[in-house]
């Protein structure tokens, strides 16, 4: 392993800890503010619907396949299909179509 | 006591370990695809513990950037752990200690805080360990996985892989938005503000990690300005 690969994977570490460190262990007060709690109970949702869309429909290389995944994702979780489930479900669909489409 | 609710919750983190071993080979596989060895990739899920962070860092790590350059960029996808670390100190027993909170802090992902944070009003450190064991080792062993069989698999399925990752996220946010219509509402305009970052000129331009903490901070403050959630009624959201 050479230094500068070392060198990327120690601060790697290092931002990934950090951020999930600080608050856990420096913020022990109970948070009164209504507004504050409520936004760190939407945050979650925010940040995972963010990342999701749009870039799910590239994250194949053909747009109207990963649309199609994206429905059946979208299905499968409206019906509280296991989240390994949809995630297996989905990658072999998408695999399956790319051969059709 | 504390035995049951560690096994309490290595039961409950089953779903989220079998949805990492599917991620995790799909990063095994994209990192071996970027020159990485086996060991690094294995030791890179090993030590982050990260979905998004890692295959931005993987990338960028492909196209030589600088050390600088990774610390900032993996630093600003995972600065939405800093609000779920925050959120979890809320549910915690206030007397728990600084070396539990330091060992915790390393497993606050996207799925496990989903997971612990559901049983809010229960979180102990035994029980959110419980969730983070299984997941752990499943993020390790899949990306080992990933990364060792790469140059079996048809470049198709490795294409196919790389929508796992959302497929996950979806599962994770769409049963509560189900249930609460504010989680919908959040979900919706979280989605919009995004699309509009993605696709408008000049907008476009700003770097993923910098466009995720905008799109969140604002949805969550305009959601908490309009639906604020007393405790009542998060017990009763909580309760499904």
């Amino acid at each position: 392993m050479n230094w500068n690969l070392l060198g990327s994977v120690l601060v790697m570490i290092v931002a990934s800890y950090l951020p999930r460190f600080i608050p856990l262990v420096f913020c022990r007060k109970k948070v009164k503010s209504v507004f504050l709690r409520s936004f760190l109970f939407y945050m979650p949702y925010a940040v995972l619907a963010g990342l999701t869309f749009p870039a799910i429909f590239y994250a194949t290389d053909n747009v109207i396949v990963s649309a199609i995944g994206t429905a059946v994702a979208l299905i499968l979780s409206f019906f509280r299909c296991n989240m390994a489930l949809v995630a297996v479900i989905c990658v072999a669909l998408v695999f399956g179509l790319s051969y059709v489409l | 006591m504390k035995g049951k609710e560690y096994g309490k919750g290595v039961l409950d983190g089953i779903p989220v370990a079998l949805a990492y071993l599917a991620v995790s080979f799909t990063f095994g596989l994209s990192a071996a695809n970027f020159g990485l060895s086996p060991l690094v990739a294995t030791l890179i899920s090993a030590t982050n513990l990260t979905s998004a962070g890692q295959f931005a860092g993987i990338n960028l790590i492909a196209v030589s950037a600088s050390v600088v350059e990774i610390f900032f960029a993996v630093l600003i996808i995972n600065a939405r752990y800093l609000l779920m670390s925050l959120s979890l100190t809320q549910y915690l027993p206030e007397k728990t200690s600084v070396v539990k909170r330091l060992l915790m802090s390393f497993f606050v992902t996207d799925e496990i805080f989903a997971i612990t944070n559901a049983k809010a009003e229960k979180l102990t450190f035994a029980y959110f360990m419980g969730v983070a064991t299984l997941p752990y080792f499943a993020w390790a062993i899949g990306t080992l996985c990933g990364s060792l069989i790469t140059s079996i698999l048809p470049v198709t399925l490795q294409n196919a892989m790389n929508i796992a990752l959302y497929c996950m996220f979806i599962a994770i946010i769409l049963p509560p938005a189900k249930k609460s219509l504010p989680v919908a509402v959040c979900i919706g305009v979280a989605v919009g503000l995004s699309c509009l970052f993605y696709y408008t000129p000049y907008l476009k331009e700003i770097s993923m990690g910098i466009r995720i903490i905008i799109v969140s901070v604002v949805t969550s403050a305009v959601l908490a300005l309009i639906f604020p959630v007393d405790k009542k009624n998060q017990n009763k959201k909580e309760a499904n």
